[in-house]
Protein backbone atom coordinates (compact mmCIF):
# COMPACT_ATOMS: atom_id res chain seq x y z
CA UNK A 1 0.00 0.00 0.00
CA UNK A 2 1.30 3.59 -0.85
CA UNK A 3 1.92 5.72 1.72
CA UNK A 4 -0.29 8.26 2.78
CA UNK A 5 0.96 11.74 1.46
CA UNK A 6 -0.29 15.31 2.28
CA UNK A 7 1.49 17.23 -0.80
CA UNK A 8 1.69 21.33 0.62
CA UNK A 9 -0.81 22.82 -2.52
CA UNK A 10 1.15 26.12 -1.01
CA UNK A 11 2.79 28.16 2.19
CA UNK A 12 -0.22 28.11 4.24
CA UNK A 13 -1.50 31.53 5.40
CA UNK A 14 -2.10 30.54 9.23
CA UNK A 15 -0.28 28.55 11.45
CA UNK A 16 -1.46 24.68 11.49
CA UNK A 17 -2.39 22.57 14.01
CA UNK A 18 -1.40 19.08 12.33
CA UNK A 19 -2.01 16.97 15.55
CA UNK A 20 -4.28 15.20 13.99
CA UNK A 21 -2.78 13.63 11.21
CA UNK A 22 -0.98 10.86 12.74
CA UNK A 23 -0.98 6.94 11.69
CA UNK A 24 -3.30 6.76 14.79
CA UNK A 25 -5.34 9.81 14.02
CA UNK A 26 -6.49 8.59 10.61
CA UNK A 27 -7.30 4.64 10.90
CA UNK A 28 -10.06 4.19 9.24
CA UNK A 29 -10.81 7.43 7.82
CA UNK A 30 -11.51 8.00 4.19
CA UNK A 31 -9.72 10.65 1.40
CA UNK A 32 -13.09 12.25 1.83
CA UNK A 33 -13.21 12.48 5.72
CA UNK A 34 -9.70 12.90 6.04
CA UNK A 35 -9.50 16.08 3.53
CA UNK A 36 -12.17 17.62 5.85
CA UNK A 37 -10.06 18.20 8.79
CA UNK A 38 -9.78 20.77 10.62
CA UNK A 39 -5.89 21.80 10.97
CA UNK A 40 -6.07 25.77 10.52
CA UNK A 41 -5.50 27.72 14.10
CA UNK A 42 -7.95 31.03 13.19
CA UNK A 43 -11.30 31.80 12.79
CA UNK A 44 -11.85 30.64 9.61
CA UNK A 45 -9.70 27.68 9.59
CA UNK A 46 -8.21 25.73 7.16
CA UNK A 47 -8.82 22.20 5.89
CA UNK A 48 -6.61 19.60 5.14
CA UNK A 49 -8.19 19.62 1.46
CA UNK A 50 -7.51 23.45 1.99
CA UNK A 51 -3.69 23.17 1.91
CA UNK A 52 -2.87 19.51 1.02
CA UNK A 53 -3.28 17.24 -1.83
CA UNK A 54 -3.88 14.05 -0.62
CA UNK A 55 -2.46 10.85 -2.06
CA UNK A 56 -2.02 7.00 -1.17
CA UNK A 57 -3.44 4.81 1.48
CA UNK A 58 -0.83 3.69 4.34
CA UNK A 59 -1.84 5.72 7.33
CA UNK A 60 0.86 3.78 9.19
CA UNK A 61 3.44 5.61 6.69
CA UNK A 62 2.68 9.29 6.30
CA UNK A 63 4.45 11.54 3.95
CA UNK A 64 4.47 15.70 4.18
CA UNK A 65 5.66 16.91 0.67
CA UNK A 66 7.41 19.97 1.38
CA UNK A 67 7.02 21.97 4.76
CA UNK A 68 6.97 25.23 6.20
CA UNK A 69 7.65 27.15 9.94
CA UNK A 70 3.77 27.15 10.02
CA UNK A 71 3.36 23.19 10.36
CA UNK A 72 2.86 22.85 14.26
CA UNK A 73 2.67 20.03 16.62
CA UNK A 74 2.82 17.22 13.74
CA UNK A 75 3.73 14.11 15.11
CA UNK A 76 1.86 14.87 18.43
CA UNK A 77 1.11 11.82 20.78
CA UNK A 78 2.76 9.47 17.48
CA UNK A 79 2.48 5.92 19.34
CA UNK A 80 3.25 3.91 16.16
CA UNK A 81 4.44 3.97 12.45
CA UNK A 82 6.03 6.65 10.59
CA UNK A 83 5.92 10.41 9.84
CA UNK A 84 8.43 11.93 7.43
CA UNK A 85 8.48 15.57 6.65
CA UNK A 86 10.39 16.64 3.38
CA UNK A 87 10.69 20.46 4.75
CA UNK A 88 10.82 22.46 8.01
CA UNK A 89 8.13 22.18 10.41
CA UNK A 90 6.73 24.44 13.07
CA UNK A 91 6.55 24.62 17.07
CA UNK A 92 5.89 21.16 18.99
CA UNK A 93 6.98 18.49 16.28
CA UNK A 94 7.16 15.14 17.56
CA UNK A 95 5.22 16.54 21.47
CA UNK A 96 3.85 13.32 23.42
CA UNK A 97 5.56 11.15 21.10
CA UNK A 98 5.43 7.57 22.35
CA UNK A 99 6.44 5.26 19.74
CA UNK A 100 7.11 5.03 15.71
CA UNK A 101 9.33 7.43 13.87
CA UNK A 102 9.15 10.83 12.26
CA UNK A 103 11.90 11.86 9.83
CA UNK A 104 11.94 15.74 9.65
CA UNK A 105 14.27 16.33 6.95
CA UNK A 106 14.39 20.27 7.45
CA UNK A 107 14.48 22.44 10.03
CA UNK A 108 12.05 22.24 13.38
CA UNK A 109 10.59 24.87 15.73
CA UNK A 110 10.57 25.42 19.80
CA UNK A 111 9.87 22.61 21.70
CA UNK A 112 10.52 19.99 19.40
CA UNK A 113 10.55 16.40 21.18
CA UNK A 114 8.64 18.34 24.18
CA UNK A 115 8.03 15.44 26.54
CA UNK A 116 8.30 12.90 24.35
CA UNK A 117 8.05 9.29 25.79
CA UNK A 118 9.35 6.73 23.51
CA UNK A 119 9.90 6.34 19.61
CA UNK A 120 12.62 8.24 17.62
CA UNK A 121 12.44 11.71 16.37
CA UNK A 122 15.45 12.64 13.88
CA UNK A 123 15.30 16.27 12.59
CA UNK A 124 17.99 16.30 9.67
CA UNK A 125 18.50 20.32 10.21
CA UNK A 126 18.11 22.64 12.85
CA UNK A 127 16.00 22.80 15.70
CA UNK A 128 14.66 25.55 17.76
CA UNK A 129 15.21 26.41 21.92
CA UNK A 130 14.04 24.01 24.45
CA UNK A 131 14.58 20.52 22.54
CA UNK A 132 12.43 17.97 24.15
CA UNK A 133 11.82 20.57 26.95
CA UNK A 134 8.30 21.10 29.21
CA UNK A 135 5.62 23.07 27.97
CA UNK A 136 4.79 26.34 30.99
CA UNK A 137 3.71 24.58 34.33
CA UNK A 138 4.60 21.17 33.13
CA UNK A 139 7.13 19.48 35.72
CA UNK A 140 9.30 16.88 33.41
CA UNK A 141 10.70 17.47 29.26
CA UNK A 142 11.30 14.65 27.58
CA UNK A 143 10.64 11.09 29.62
CA UNK A 144 12.28 8.49 27.02
CA UNK A 145 13.10 7.79 23.52
CA UNK A 146 15.24 9.02 21.02
CA UNK A 147 16.24 12.37 19.65
CA UNK A 148 18.40 13.26 17.07
CA UNK A 149 19.16 16.99 15.73
CA UNK A 150 21.68 16.80 12.54
CA UNK A 151 22.07 20.43 12.68
CA UNK A 152 21.93 22.64 14.84
CA UNK A 153 20.09 23.10 18.44
CA UNK A 154 18.87 26.36 20.21
CA UNK A 155 18.86 27.41 24.10
CA UNK A 156 17.62 25.30 26.42
CA UNK A 157 17.81 21.73 24.80
CA UNK A 158 16.82 19.42 27.47
CA UNK A 159 15.74 20.96 29.55
CA UNK A 160 14.02 19.10 32.73
CA UNK A 161 15.22 15.74 30.28
CA UNK A 162 14.33 12.63 32.73
CA UNK A 163 15.16 10.12 30.14
CA UNK A 164 16.12 8.88 27.18
CA UNK A 165 18.93 10.28 24.68
CA UNK A 166 19.02 13.62 22.59
CA UNK A 167 21.56 13.97 20.08
CA UNK A 168 22.79 16.82 18.77
CA UNK A 169 25.48 16.61 16.11
CA UNK A 170 26.55 20.69 15.23
CA UNK A 171 26.36 22.11 18.43
CA UNK A 172 24.05 24.33 20.66
CA UNK A 173 23.22 27.13 22.50
CA UNK A 174 22.73 28.06 26.12
CA UNK A 175 21.57 25.79 29.05
CA UNK A 176 21.63 22.49 27.83
CA UNK A 177 20.51 20.71 30.20
CA UNK A 178 19.08 23.21 32.08
CA UNK A 179 17.52 21.54 35.52
CA UNK A 180 17.65 18.20 33.74
CA UNK A 181 16.41 15.22 36.21
CA UNK A 182 18.15 12.37 34.29
CA UNK A 183 19.04 10.86 30.79
CA UNK A 184 21.32 11.74 28.84
CA UNK A 185 22.39 14.78 26.24
CA UNK A 186 25.15 14.00 23.71
CA UNK A 187 26.39 17.42 21.63
CA UNK A 188 29.42 17.55 19.20
CA UNK A 189 30.02 20.66 18.30
CA UNK A 190 30.32 24.32 20.13
CA UNK A 191 28.02 23.93 23.53
CA UNK A 192 26.41 27.76 24.32
CA UNK A 193 26.72 28.93 28.07
CA UNK A 194 26.14 27.39 31.21
CA UNK A 195 25.74 23.90 30.03
CA UNK A 196 23.71 21.40 33.01
CA UNK A 197 23.03 24.36 35.04
CA UNK A 198 21.16 23.13 37.90
CA UNK A 199 20.98 19.18 36.41
CA UNK A 200 20.50 17.09 39.83
CA UNK A 201 21.24 13.58 37.75
CA UNK A 202 21.83 12.47 33.79
CA UNK A 203 24.63 12.93 31.79
CA UNK A 204 25.87 15.90 29.38
CA UNK A 205 28.57 13.81 26.79
CA UNK A 206 30.30 16.60 24.71
CA UNK A 207 33.25 16.39 22.31
CA UNK A 208 35.34 19.19 23.72
CA UNK A 209 35.90 20.11 26.96
CA UNK A 210 32.75 22.72 28.05
CA UNK A 211 33.63 26.07 28.10
CA UNK A 212 31.43 28.43 30.39
CA UNK A 213 30.98 26.53 32.82
CA UNK A 214 28.59 27.25 36.07
CA UNK A 215 30.95 27.66 39.20
CA UNK A 216 29.19 24.69 41.19
CA UNK A 217 30.53 21.87 38.78
CA UNK A 218 34.07 20.92 39.70
CA UNK A 219 36.49 18.75 38.02
CA UNK A 220 36.77 14.93 38.80
CA UNK A 221 39.69 14.91 36.24
CA UNK A 222 40.53 11.82 33.91
CA UNK A 223 38.28 8.63 33.86
CA UNK A 224 39.36 5.60 32.44
CA UNK A 225 35.47 3.56 32.29
CA UNK A 226 34.41 1.16 30.13
CA UNK A 227 31.16 2.73 29.40
CA UNK A 228 32.31 5.38 26.91
CA UNK A 229 33.46 2.60 24.63
CA UNK A 230 30.15 0.95 24.79
CA UNK A 231 28.19 4.37 24.41
CA UNK A 232 30.89 5.62 21.61
CA UNK A 233 29.75 2.21 19.86
CA UNK A 234 25.89 2.85 20.33
CA UNK A 235 26.60 6.62 18.50
CA UNK A 236 28.58 4.82 15.71
CA UNK A 237 25.45 2.11 15.48
CA UNK A 238 22.83 3.90 15.38
CA UNK A 239 24.76 6.33 12.97
CA UNK A 240 24.34 9.43 14.89
CA UNK A 241 28.37 9.73 14.76
CA UNK A 242 31.01 8.51 12.71
CA UNK A 243 34.05 8.70 15.02
CA UNK A 244 34.02 8.09 18.77
CA UNK A 245 32.69 11.07 20.94
CA UNK A 246 34.09 10.60 23.86
CA UNK A 247 36.94 8.31 23.05
CA UNK A 248 39.27 6.35 25.80
CA UNK A 249 39.43 8.37 29.55
CA UNK A 250 37.01 11.18 28.81
CA UNK A 251 36.97 13.86 31.00
CA UNK A 252 34.70 14.56 33.89
CA UNK A 253 33.01 17.75 35.58
CA UNK A 254 30.90 16.79 38.34
CA UNK A 255 27.45 18.63 39.49
CA UNK A 256 25.54 20.93 39.87
CA UNK A 257 26.27 20.82 43.26
CA UNK A 258 24.07 23.82 43.53
CA UNK A 259 21.63 21.25 43.89
CA UNK A 260 22.23 17.02 44.13
CA UNK A 261 25.27 17.23 42.58
CA UNK A 262 25.14 13.39 40.90
CA UNK A 263 25.06 14.55 37.50
CA UNK A 264 27.89 14.79 35.16
CA UNK A 265 29.48 16.55 32.09
CA UNK A 266 32.07 13.98 30.46
CA UNK A 267 33.82 15.43 27.45
CA UNK A 268 36.96 14.08 24.93
CA UNK A 269 40.05 15.26 26.32
CA UNK A 270 42.07 17.53 24.27
CA UNK A 271 40.31 19.25 21.88
CA UNK B 1 32.19 -56.75 34.03
CA UNK B 2 29.01 -55.61 33.12
CA UNK B 3 28.93 -57.68 29.27
CA UNK B 4 27.91 -55.25 26.84
CA UNK B 5 28.17 -54.95 22.61
CA UNK B 6 31.30 -52.93 21.67
CA UNK B 7 31.97 -51.00 18.66
CA UNK B 8 35.89 -50.39 17.82
CA UNK B 9 37.62 -47.12 15.98
CA UNK B 10 41.39 -46.53 15.35
CA UNK B 11 41.62 -49.43 17.84
CA UNK B 12 39.91 -47.66 20.85
CA UNK B 13 36.60 -49.45 21.77
CA UNK B 14 33.56 -47.76 22.48
CA UNK B 15 31.18 -48.88 24.81
CA UNK B 16 27.62 -49.59 23.66
CA UNK B 17 26.29 -46.90 26.26
CA UNK B 18 24.87 -43.60 26.63
CA UNK B 19 25.54 -40.39 28.84
CA UNK B 20 22.65 -39.60 30.63
CA UNK B 21 22.15 -35.73 31.48
CA UNK B 22 19.63 -33.41 33.39
CA UNK B 23 17.37 -30.67 32.23
CA UNK B 24 19.30 -27.33 34.24
CA UNK B 25 18.51 -23.60 34.52
CA UNK B 26 21.31 -21.65 32.88
CA UNK B 27 22.83 -18.20 31.95
CA UNK B 28 25.76 -16.57 30.21
CA UNK B 29 27.48 -13.23 30.58
CA UNK B 30 30.68 -12.03 29.04
CA UNK B 31 33.33 -9.98 31.34
CA UNK B 32 35.92 -7.87 29.96
CA UNK B 33 38.99 -6.17 31.12
CA UNK B 34 41.51 -3.63 29.57
CA UNK B 35 43.24 -7.42 29.49
CA UNK B 36 42.65 -10.68 28.17
CA UNK B 37 44.59 -11.76 31.47
CA UNK B 38 42.11 -9.83 33.79
CA UNK B 39 39.20 -10.61 32.09
CA UNK B 40 40.24 -14.43 32.45
CA UNK B 41 41.19 -13.53 36.01
CA UNK B 42 37.62 -12.15 37.08
CA UNK B 43 36.08 -15.23 34.85
CA UNK B 44 38.84 -17.99 37.04
CA UNK B 45 37.93 -16.49 39.79
CA UNK B 46 33.94 -16.11 39.28
CA UNK B 47 33.77 -20.21 38.45
CA UNK B 48 36.07 -21.26 41.21
CA UNK B 49 34.64 -23.91 43.20
CA UNK B 50 31.55 -24.43 40.70
CA UNK B 51 32.28 -27.98 39.78
CA UNK B 52 29.09 -29.39 40.71
CA UNK B 53 25.74 -28.63 41.98
CA UNK B 54 25.97 -31.12 44.49
CA UNK B 55 28.39 -29.02 46.39
CA UNK B 56 28.85 -26.04 45.34
CA UNK B 57 25.30 -24.53 44.05
CA UNK B 58 26.43 -24.48 40.46
CA UNK B 59 28.58 -25.63 37.69
CA UNK B 60 30.63 -23.23 35.81
CA UNK B 61 33.06 -22.42 33.71
CA UNK B 62 34.72 -19.90 31.04
CA UNK B 63 32.93 -21.16 27.39
CA UNK B 64 35.41 -19.13 25.16
CA UNK B 65 37.50 -16.32 25.31
CA UNK B 66 36.44 -13.57 23.44
CA UNK B 67 38.85 -10.64 20.98
CA UNK B 68 38.41 -7.21 21.88
CA UNK B 69 36.40 -7.25 18.22
CA UNK B 70 33.97 -9.17 19.49
CA UNK B 71 32.70 -7.70 23.09
CA UNK B 72 30.28 -4.43 24.13
CA UNK B 73 33.32 -2.74 25.40
CA UNK B 74 35.55 -2.95 22.54
CA UNK B 75 38.28 -4.99 25.17
CA UNK B 76 39.06 -8.86 25.45
CA UNK B 77 36.93 -10.64 27.52
CA UNK B 78 35.45 -13.70 27.94
CA UNK B 79 31.96 -15.54 28.09
CA UNK B 80 31.17 -17.38 31.01
CA UNK B 81 28.39 -19.97 31.64
CA UNK B 82 26.67 -20.78 34.96
CA UNK B 83 24.24 -23.92 35.74
CA UNK B 84 22.03 -24.63 38.09
CA UNK B 85 19.38 -26.72 39.27
CA UNK B 86 16.74 -23.96 39.90
CA UNK B 87 16.14 -20.41 38.66
CA UNK B 88 16.52 -19.37 42.68
CA UNK B 89 19.68 -20.99 43.05
CA UNK B 90 21.15 -19.95 39.81
CA UNK B 91 19.89 -16.09 40.58
CA UNK B 92 21.79 -16.70 44.19
CA UNK B 93 25.02 -17.89 42.52
CA UNK B 94 25.32 -15.30 39.68
CA UNK B 95 24.19 -12.38 42.32
CA UNK B 96 27.46 -13.39 44.88
CA UNK B 97 29.50 -14.91 42.49
CA UNK B 98 29.39 -11.65 40.45
CA UNK B 99 29.66 -9.32 43.32
CA UNK B 100 32.31 -10.94 45.12
CA UNK B 101 34.67 -11.60 41.89
CA UNK B 102 33.66 -9.65 38.94
CA UNK B 103 32.86 -6.33 40.97
CA UNK B 104 36.42 -6.95 42.78
CA UNK B 105 38.03 -7.35 39.68
CA UNK B 106 40.29 -4.70 38.40
CA UNK B 107 38.95 -3.18 35.33
CA UNK B 108 36.03 -5.55 34.94
CA UNK B 109 33.00 -4.99 33.11
CA UNK B 110 29.71 -7.76 32.56
CA UNK B 111 27.52 -7.71 30.00
CA UNK B 112 24.63 -9.96 29.41
CA UNK B 113 25.04 -12.93 26.56
CA UNK B 114 22.42 -14.93 26.31
CA UNK B 115 19.05 -14.37 25.23
CA UNK B 116 16.84 -16.38 27.54
CA UNK B 117 12.91 -16.98 28.29
CA UNK B 118 13.47 -14.59 31.86
CA UNK B 119 15.71 -11.89 32.99
CA UNK B 120 18.18 -12.59 35.94
CA UNK B 121 19.96 -9.57 37.55
CA UNK B 122 23.46 -8.85 37.09
CA UNK B 123 23.65 -5.14 37.82
CA UNK B 124 20.25 -4.67 39.09
CA UNK B 125 21.63 -6.77 41.64
CA UNK B 126 24.85 -5.03 42.52
CA UNK B 127 23.86 -1.42 42.04
CA UNK B 128 23.48 -0.73 45.87
CA UNK B 129 27.17 -1.13 46.06
CA UNK B 130 27.22 2.29 44.24
CA UNK B 131 25.69 3.78 47.92
CA UNK B 132 23.46 6.25 45.79
CA UNK B 133 26.36 7.27 43.28
CA UNK B 134 25.29 4.55 40.43
CA UNK B 135 24.05 5.75 37.38
CA UNK B 136 21.37 4.10 34.77
CA UNK B 137 21.57 3.98 31.32
CA UNK B 138 18.88 2.74 29.05
CA UNK B 139 20.41 3.17 25.27
CA UNK B 140 20.09 0.95 22.26
CA UNK B 141 17.59 -1.86 24.15
CA UNK B 142 19.86 -2.50 26.89
CA UNK B 143 20.09 -1.49 30.19
CA UNK B 144 23.33 -0.47 32.55
CA UNK B 145 24.49 0.61 35.58
CA UNK B 146 27.97 2.46 36.31
CA UNK B 147 28.95 1.91 40.08
CA UNK B 148 31.87 3.90 41.00
CA UNK B 149 35.07 2.20 42.14
CA UNK B 150 38.25 2.51 43.36
CA UNK B 151 40.05 2.16 39.61
CA UNK B 152 37.05 4.29 37.93
CA UNK B 153 34.14 2.13 37.30
CA UNK B 154 31.76 -0.95 37.50
CA UNK B 155 29.54 -1.22 34.38
CA UNK B 156 27.31 -3.61 34.48
CA UNK B 157 24.59 -4.50 32.16
CA UNK B 158 20.90 -4.72 34.58
CA UNK B 159 19.46 -8.23 33.55
CA UNK B 160 20.83 -11.28 31.59
CA UNK B 161 18.84 -14.24 30.10
CA UNK B 162 17.80 -17.39 31.33
CA UNK B 163 17.40 -20.60 29.23
CA UNK B 164 15.28 -23.16 30.57
CA UNK B 165 16.69 -25.42 27.90
CA UNK B 166 20.08 -26.04 29.15
CA UNK B 167 21.09 -29.62 29.80
CA UNK B 168 23.82 -31.05 32.33
CA UNK B 169 26.13 -34.33 32.76
CA UNK B 170 26.71 -35.22 29.51
CA UNK B 171 30.13 -36.94 30.25
CA UNK B 172 32.72 -39.37 28.66
CA UNK B 173 34.91 -41.76 30.55
CA UNK B 174 38.12 -42.56 28.93
CA UNK B 175 39.68 -45.74 30.12
CA UNK B 176 43.61 -46.28 29.59
CA UNK B 177 46.69 -48.31 30.04
CA UNK B 178 48.10 -45.89 32.86
CA UNK B 179 47.83 -42.65 34.27
CA UNK B 180 49.79 -40.97 32.01
CA UNK B 181 47.54 -41.67 28.87
CA UNK B 182 44.27 -41.20 30.69
CA UNK B 183 45.81 -38.11 31.31
CA UNK B 184 46.88 -37.04 27.53
CA UNK B 185 43.19 -38.47 26.22
CA UNK B 186 41.47 -36.24 28.50
CA UNK B 187 43.62 -33.04 27.15
CA UNK B 188 43.08 -33.88 23.83
CA UNK B 189 39.63 -34.25 24.55
CA UNK B 190 39.62 -30.85 26.65
CA UNK B 191 41.30 -28.91 23.86
CA UNK B 192 38.74 -30.23 21.76
CA UNK B 193 35.55 -29.41 23.52
CA UNK B 194 36.84 -25.87 24.49
CA UNK B 195 36.30 -24.97 20.71
CA UNK B 196 32.96 -26.20 20.73
CA UNK B 197 30.51 -22.99 21.28
CA UNK B 198 27.56 -23.35 24.73
CA UNK B 199 29.34 -25.74 26.39
CA UNK B 200 31.11 -25.97 29.45
CA UNK B 201 33.68 -28.53 31.18
CA UNK B 202 33.39 -27.49 34.89
CA UNK B 203 35.65 -29.27 36.57
CA UNK B 204 39.41 -28.73 37.26
CA UNK B 205 40.68 -28.20 33.85
CA UNK B 206 37.85 -29.83 32.29
CA UNK B 207 38.70 -32.90 33.78
CA UNK B 208 37.23 -35.23 36.66
CA UNK B 209 38.63 -37.85 38.40
CA UNK B 210 36.35 -38.94 41.33
CA UNK B 211 33.64 -40.12 39.11
CA UNK B 212 30.69 -40.90 41.17
CA UNK B 213 27.55 -43.00 41.70
CA UNK B 214 24.29 -41.55 43.30
CA UNK B 215 24.23 -42.66 47.13
CA UNK B 216 26.28 -44.18 49.04
CA UNK B 217 26.52 -46.72 51.96
CA UNK B 218 26.39 -43.87 54.63
CA UNK B 219 23.55 -41.72 55.15
CA UNK B 220 23.35 -38.41 53.91
CA UNK B 221 25.75 -38.99 50.97
CA UNK B 222 24.15 -38.11 47.71
CA UNK B 223 26.81 -39.17 46.05
CA UNK B 224 29.74 -41.75 45.98
CA UNK B 225 32.81 -42.82 44.54
CA UNK B 226 31.97 -45.26 41.59
CA UNK B 227 33.69 -48.02 42.02
CA UNK B 228 32.85 -49.84 38.95
CA UNK B 229 35.23 -47.95 37.55
CA UNK B 230 37.81 -47.79 40.09
CA UNK B 231 40.69 -49.49 39.35
CA UNK B 232 42.40 -50.67 42.63
CA UNK B 233 38.86 -52.04 43.51
CA UNK B 234 38.83 -54.12 40.66
CA UNK B 235 38.23 -57.66 41.75
CA UNK B 236 36.09 -57.05 45.04
CA UNK B 237 33.47 -54.99 43.19
CA UNK B 238 31.65 -55.59 40.55
CA UNK B 239 33.63 -53.88 38.42
CA UNK B 240 33.67 -52.22 34.89
CA UNK B 241 37.07 -52.29 34.11
CA UNK B 242 39.05 -55.19 32.27
CA UNK B 243 42.45 -56.13 33.45
CA UNK B 244 44.76 -53.66 31.26
CA UNK B 245 42.84 -50.87 32.31
CA UNK B 246 44.73 -48.83 35.18
CA UNK B 247 43.43 -45.39 35.22
CA UNK B 248 40.18 -43.66 34.37
CA UNK B 249 39.11 -39.74 33.85
CA UNK B 250 36.12 -38.31 33.10
CA UNK B 251 34.68 -35.68 31.22
CA UNK B 252 31.70 -33.65 32.47
CA UNK B 253 29.88 -31.84 30.13
CA UNK B 254 27.57 -29.14 30.73
CA UNK B 255 25.56 -27.37 27.57
CA UNK B 256 23.17 -24.50 26.19
CA UNK B 257 21.26 -26.70 24.87
CA UNK B 258 20.82 -30.39 23.74
CA UNK B 259 23.00 -29.92 20.55
CA UNK B 260 25.68 -27.70 22.25
CA UNK B 261 26.03 -30.91 24.50
CA UNK B 262 25.93 -33.56 21.52
CA UNK B 263 28.66 -31.88 19.63
CA UNK B 264 31.10 -31.70 22.68
CA UNK B 265 30.50 -34.71 23.30
CA UNK B 266 31.05 -35.85 19.51
CA UNK B 267 34.25 -33.62 19.51
CA UNK B 268 35.85 -35.21 22.53
CA UNK B 269 35.08 -38.75 20.96
CA UNK B 270 36.67 -37.93 17.73
CA UNK B 271 39.68 -35.83 19.36
CA UNK B 272 40.46 -39.55 21.31
CA UNK B 273 39.78 -41.69 18.73
CA UNK B 274 42.43 -39.77 16.46
CA UNK B 275 44.83 -39.95 19.45
CA UNK B 276 44.65 -44.14 19.29
CA UNK B 277 44.95 -46.79 22.05
CA UNK B 278 48.58 -46.82 22.39
CA UNK B 279 49.00 -42.78 23.42
CA UNK B 280 45.58 -42.72 24.30
CA UNK B 281 42.57 -45.00 26.14
CA UNK B 282 42.02 -48.32 25.14
CA UNK B 283 38.17 -47.89 25.74
CA UNK B 284 35.61 -45.02 25.72
CA UNK B 285 32.64 -45.54 27.87
CA UNK B 286 29.96 -42.90 29.65
CA UNK B 287 28.31 -42.87 33.10
CA UNK B 288 24.52 -43.59 33.36
CA UNK B 289 22.10 -44.27 35.93
CA UNK B 290 20.25 -46.10 33.91
CA UNK B 291 18.17 -44.34 32.02
CA UNK B 292 15.49 -43.35 34.58
CA UNK B 293 16.67 -40.31 35.89
CA UNK B 294 18.01 -37.74 32.99
CA UNK B 295 15.87 -37.42 30.43
CA UNK B 296 18.80 -36.58 28.17
CA UNK B 297 20.21 -39.90 27.00
CA UNK B 298 23.92 -39.57 24.68
CA UNK B 299 24.49 -42.99 23.12
CA UNK B 300 27.78 -43.01 22.33
CA UNK B 301 27.23 -45.03 18.83
CA UNK B 302 25.59 -42.11 17.71
CA UNK B 303 28.21 -39.48 18.26
CA UNK B 304 30.84 -41.65 16.82
CA UNK B 305 33.31 -39.95 13.67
Amino acid sequence: MKALTFTLLAEPEERLDLSALTPAGLAGLADVQIEKLRVGTTRNPALVGDVFKVTGKDPQSIIFEGGSARFDKIGTGLSGGAIRVTGDVGLEAGRKMSGGALLIDGSAGDHAGSCMVDGRLEIKGNAGDYLGGPLAGEITGMEGGLLIVRGKAGNYAGERLRRGIIAIVKGCGDYAGYRMIAGSIVVAGRVGAMPGYLMKRGSLFLDRRPENLAPTFVDCGETDIAFSGVFDQFLIREKIMDKPLLGARPGKFGGDIAVSGKGEILFRRGR
Amino acid sequence: MNQMHQLNRNGVVIDDTFAEAFGMRATAIIITAPTLKWARQAAITMTGYATSVIGCGCEAAIDRDLPASKTPDGRPGCRVMIFAMGTDELQKQLKNRLGQCVLTSPGSACFADLEGTAPLDLGNALRYFGDGWQISKKFGGKHYWRVPVMDGEFLCEATTGLTKLAVGGGNLLFLAADNAKAMRAAERAVAAIEKVPGAIMPFPGGVVRSGSKVGGKYKGMMASTNDAFAPTLRGVVNSALTPEVNAVLEIVIDGENNDAVAAAMRAGLKAVIELGPKRGAVRISAGNYGGKLGKFHYHLKDLLP
